[in-house]
């Protein structure tokens, strides 16, 4: 099957400044996948060549097999795009701009029924009248969400579509986008909240300075954490002997590493010996974020 | 909107909205032109009007009417363009043009369109409220429509062109104080060219804006400072130029896509 997505050794310079060096990368058609990096990794850039909104500096990219330059057509075609900036035309209502995106695409009024649905299951219905300036942040948010699906395109790129949008709204967006992916769109996402991209992806690149550092399923970068963390709240300062596995520390607040479940006997016995007495204690599995900056840390 | 073929739906959706963006706030779009206009008429008028005989048997004031119409239509078609631009750049949603699959010349000829329907909208507006004052004589009907034509063409490409270089509003502003203003002022408006010094003359022959004022005022009374042929060439030829390079630009990307 053509993939959804395919980078071949893209490089990007601004200037003096090489913001992608050689990403190669294949996204499968179906997949939800998740581009993850600290600012300045390249993910936004990575967004923007495929959009076609930069041209690379070398290397090819494709969407649906369309080559984003020599066949930019058929590739915007298949591409939707939901920008990071809360951008809008203040001149036009919400249908009306929507129905203009679908006509940039080549879609007249036969196209209405489906503008009319991606505004209901998005929450706007009695919005939809309303001009742009009069919606609430949240409300530009999705309305964003939906002028990327006017055109019905089956890869979907969402770039940081949850920043700034209050906890009840993001379930929201996350249930219809699930939706989406259900029905068969590619979804790429890039999220600060590593935990959204933890429950939702099934796989994941991390990037960092302009290179894919990692690029597997969630469940395998996980699974390359060893051990387990553990999580204390202690009367005093742990003892010297402990600092090198403490992994955060929050005033008396601890996370330790261990690499081995036993290790717990060794940590009990050292705090002991220093007199500090625990408050409590939790056992926790590692998540995505301890991927995260156990390979950024290491690269 | 379906009776257009599909492939043309996308530049026709474009021109639309650009239509309509100008079209919303049309008080200040066409309304405040006319406006700015018929002070202008009335200010000269009275000033110089029983003063001044530019061409024989022609009064003052009518003689002022068709470069104030062709000033209005130059410098809206101007607007037209370049605020859209400039906004979109500034409010960041010029993305979701090009996002799309428009190509650049799609998108070249939604803007122009748009601009050369703004200019002439207010040309024309101006037109039926001086009819209300004055008799104006019209000699070469369609002359007049070339120059309209051409005119606004040309300053709709030269607004896509200032709207693509600007980044900020205030740079709009400079460009459109310290280019477009001087040149329009500077064209016969308000005088027949013949009555300048030599040397100003001379200067004049190089704006382009001379020629679409001295043609379009031809098409009204069938005289003018140069023959109008020569002045439609240069018009045209401008035209022509500006859109290629506008063209050029948009190919490229010129401060649209890195």
């Amino acid at each position: 099957m053509t993939p959804a997505i395919q980078l071949t050794q893209v490089h990007k310079h601004f200037g003096a400044l090489h913001a992608l060096k050689g990403v190669d990368l294949n996204i499968e058609q179906g997949e939800f996948f998740a581009l993850l990096g600290p600012n300045g990794a390249g993910k936004s850039t990575l967004i923007n060549l495929l959009a076609g909104l930069l041209r690379p500096t070398s290397g090819t990219l494709s969407v649906m097999g369309f080559d984003v330059l020599k066949d930019y057509r058929r590739a915007r075609h298949a591409l939707g795009v939901v920008p990071q900036e809360l951008v809008f035309d203040p001149f036009f209502n919400l249908r009306e701009m929507l129905r203009f995106q679908a006509g940039y695409f080549g879609r007249g009024n036969e196209n209405d029924p489906w503008v009319d649905e991606v505004i209901e299951c998005l929450g706007l219905t009695d919005k939809a009248h309303t001009n742009m300036r009069r919606l609430s942040g949240g409300m530009k948010r999705r309305a964003l969400i939906a002028q990327a699906l006017v055109h019905k395109p089956p890869v979907i790129v969402l770039d940081e579509p949850t920043a700034g949008v209050d906890v009840e709204l993001r379930h929201t967006l996350w249930e219809f986008i699930k939706r989406l992916n259900r029905e068969g769109h590619t979804i790429i996402l890039t999220t600060h909240y590593l935990e959204e991209a933890e429950e939702l992806c099934s796989r994941v690149a991390l990037m960092k300075q302009g290179e894919v550092i990692a690029l597997d399923s969630t469940k395998n970068l996980l699974a390359s954490i060893p051990g387990k963390n553990l999580k204390l709240k202690l009367s005093a300062a742990v003892p010297q002997s402990l600092m090198a596995m403490v992994r955060h520390q929050d005033a008396l607040d601890y996370m330790l590493n261990l690499n081995e479940i036993t290790q717990i006997e060794f940590v009990l016995a050292e705090l002991r010996n220093a007199n500090v007495s625990v408050l409590d204690m939790q056992l926790i599995e590692p998540d995505l974020e301890d991927v995260f900056v156990d390979l950024i840390g290491r690269s | 909107m379906n009776l257009i073929s599909q492939r043309m739906r996308g530049p026709w959706t474009l021109f639309k909205k650009e239509l309509l963006r100008f079209w919303r706030v049309g008080f200040q779009t066409v309304a405040a032109p006319v406006m700015t206009a018929l002070l202008y008429l009335l200010i000269f008028s009275h000033v110089l009007g029983s003063r001044v005989e530019v061409y024989p048997g022609v009064p003052y004031t009518v003689f002022l009417i068709p470069g104030l119409i062709m000033m209005s239509v130059l410098q809206n078609a101007f607007a037209n363009s370049s605020s859209s631009l400039i906004q979109s750049k500034v409010m960041g949603n010029i993305i979701f043009v090009l996002l799309t699959p428009l190509s650049y010349i799609e998108f070249f000829s939604a803007f122009l369109a748009a601009s050369i329907i703004r200019g002439l909208c207010v040309g024309f507006s101006i037109y039926l409220v001086s009819m209300c004052f004055i008799d104006l004589p019209l000699n070469h009907p369609w002359i007049i429509l070339a120059f309209a034509v051409f005119g606004s063409g040309m300053l709709g490409a030269f607004g896509i062109i200032a709207g693509l270089w600007a980044e900020k509003f205030d740079q709009m502003a400079a460009f459109q104080n310290f280019v477009i203003m001087p040149l329009s002022f500077l064209s016969g408006v308000f005088y027949s060219i013949h009555s300048l010094p030599p040397l100003w003359q001379t200067v004049s022959h190089f704006n382009p804006f001379f020629y679409m004022i001295d043609g379009f005022r031809y098409g009204f009374f069938g005289m003018s400072d140069i023959s109008p042929w020569f002045s439609l060439s240069v018009v045209i030829a401008s035209f022509i130029t500006l859109s290629l390079v506008t063209i050029g630009m948009l190919r490229a990307g010129y401060k649209l896509r890195g």
